[in-house]
């Protein structure tokens, strides 16, 4: 069979490469739906670096995605059955190194083909069952893995004193995790920090939303997530190590093009446990799964996904980029080519 | 019921690179028919898949069935073909209806072995047009100019581009409708309408368009097979 990829070739430029695709040992899945992430648009819009771009593309973009089974070798999926793709291809093994972080760990979309793709063949282990959530918000899960995988690990590392935890950002990111937070735990403060009234307005279960221009001098929180990336990291890390009690724990979980300062005196006078926390792993998928199928957190994501026109030609994923840029949380899309 | 009929009838005579049809050279490093019937079988709303052969390669087609295909093999039918394209998809259908009964909800998706490059949406949105419209041809808009030459030496029209488009396929049928049209034809007509949507406009029955791809080429010549191996970056075999 000769599938088609959508590859990236340059900063806004898609090129079909023909693929002869090899499916005999892996699940064939058609995709359903997809999700655009800032990743995507970097690219997309050429905000990498010119060595990476050279490096990396082309490339099909997008990691963010839903399908459906056509045929799986082990006959552990059955064909129709919905699933969430996985992104991550593991690295070496490992009992204590988890699977995204692992040596020789990839990632679909960085480097490797994405999911922009007409079929995509993938081991069994690297798909989830998503059942009981609606294609468009499972097309996200990927999103919510991250989260869910950034809570995983703030709750191994983290003293126990939880009484406030602060959350840096107004975005999509932002916005799940404080509602994870929120439902993880119920007896916490989830204070969200941010720059835009109109989008801190989304997030109505925090216990407090604060524009980052008018925090006061007192504020104090006993942990906190980062989830600004690109230049709003170093004023969001700032702010953090400036109000964060002792021993606390720092989540960074948003990506910046650029090297940032950090106050590492008071890091270091704090104790402070600053914790890098990117992409996920299986068992944050499940996880993320598993919260997803709650109705009351469906409608709280309904509220930050916009859904573009079905995607049928390469002009449709052009129309889709820039309609994401001008939406302000996450953009989804049908997959119909 | 939904139905592919994949025509992989013709004996090869424009490629003169090899004994062997055009469908069953290799494009990568499986035959076309194989990347072709692939696509069908990938799509789950075709149930059944029927292939016409020249009664000469049936053998050959089913040896390329039980060596490459290993999803779906049980949907997969191989039919002896006719003396043309029209008499193929005849055949097609006699096996459908011998296979599974005459219904008015039988729709059929036929489409050449040798446009191995079609697409899922393609063939989705012939499935979609055929269920609301009943007849349905993929085409391309044309991008060359047009010309008419009734004689071969001089031009005789030169049609408004913008209302011209080239054919590919699939063309699909409501099988019933496909049966009436095609009775309805004499002998003569039978031996000149070669192209099965040409039967329906003839007797004045809507055809609707389905946006095919210039990538969903036919590969019918050395050139346009050197250019299908280029696509898949595989080798030429001259």
């Amino acid at each position: 069979m000769i599938n088609y990829v959508y590859q990236l070739v340059a900063p806004g430029t898609f090129s079909v490469k023909y693929e002869e695709a090899q499916f005999e040992s892996q699940v064939i899945i058609k995709p359903r739906y997809m999700s655009i992430c800032h990743a995507d648009q970097r690219y997309y819009t050429g905000q990498r670096e010119r060595s990476i771009l050279d490096r990396k593309l082309p490339m099909a973009l997008i990691h963010e995605c839903c399908g459906e089974v056509l045929f799986d070798p082990s006959g552990k999926l059955k064909s129709g059955e919905e699933v969430v793709l996985i992104p991550n291809v593991p690295g070496e093994h490992s009992d204590i190194i988890l699977e995204n972080y692992a040596k020789g760990a990839g990632f679909l979309s960085s480097g490797r083909d994405g999911f922009l793709r007409e079929f995509i063949s993938l081991p069994e282990d690297r798909l989830v069952r998503h059942e009981g959530i609606p294609q468009k918000l499972a097309a996200i899960t990927e999103f919510v893995s991250v989260a869910a995988h950034s809570i995983r690990r703030f709750d191994c590392i983290s003293h126990g004193i939880r009484n406030r935890i602060g959350v840096w950002g107004d975005g999509s990111l932002s916005f799940i995790v404080a509602n994870l937070l929120k439902q993880a735990y119920p007896g916490s403060e989830i204070i969200v920090i941010g720059k835009n009234p109109g989008k801190l307005s989304y997030f109505t279960f925090a216990d407090e939303t604060i524009l980052r221009d008018e925090l006061p001098a007192q504020f104090e929180i006993d942990h906190a997530f980062e989830c600004c990336g690109g230049d709003g990291s170093y004023y969001a890390i700032e702010d953090i190590i400036n109000h964060i009690n002792p021993q606390g724990t720092v989540m960074l979980m948003g990506v910046s093009e650029n090297r940032v300062a950090v106050n590492t005196r008071d890091v270091l006078e704090k104790g402070l446990a600053v914790i890098g926390s990117s992409r996920s792993g299986r068992a944050d998928f499940e996880q993320a799964v598993s919260w997803m199928k709650n109705e009351r957190f469906q409608r709280r994501l309904d509220m930050i996904i916009f859904e573009d026109e079905k995607v049928s030609s390469v002009e449709d994923i052009h129309r889709a980029f820039r309609m994401d840029r001008n939406t302000p949380f996450k953009t989804v899309f049908e997959w119909g080519l | 019921m939904i139905f592919g009929g994949i025509l992989a009838g013709g004996i090869g005579s424009r490629m003169n690179m090899a004994d062997m049809p055009k469908q069953f050279l290799n494009l990568g490093d499986k035959p076309m028919v194989v990347h072709t019937l692939e696509k069908f079988l990938l799509c789950p709303k075709i149930e059944q898949i029927y292939i016409g052969v020249h009664p000469n390669w049936v053998l050959h087609m089913e040896d390329l069935v039980n060596k490459f295909i290993n999803i779906r093999k049980d949907c997969v039918h191989i039919v002896s073909g006719g003396g043309d394209r029209n008499v193929t998809i005849m055949n097609i259908v006699d096996a459908v209806e011998r296979d599974y009964g005459e219904s008015e909800e039988h729709y059929i998706i036929t489409h050449d072995s040798v446009r191995p490059f079609v697409t899922s949406r393609i063939i989705n949105d012939n499935i979609d047009t055929v269920l609301s419209h009943n007849i349905c041809d993929t085409v391309i808009a044309a991008t060359d100019t047009i010309v008419v030459s009734e004689d071969g030496n001089m031009i005789s029209d030169i049609p408004v581009r913008s209302k011209m488009y080239q054919g590919q396929t699939p063309q699909s049928f409501q099988v019933n409708l496909l049966k009436k049209l095609y009775r309805a034809l004499g002998e003569e007509e039978k031996a000149v309408l070669t192209d099965a949507c040409k039967i329906a406009v003839v007797q004045n029955e809507p055809v609707y368009l389905v946006k095919g791809e210039p990538s969903n080429l036919k590969i019918t010549t050395v050139s346009d097979y050197k250019v299908a191996q280029a696509m898949v970056g595989g080798k030429v075999v001259d």
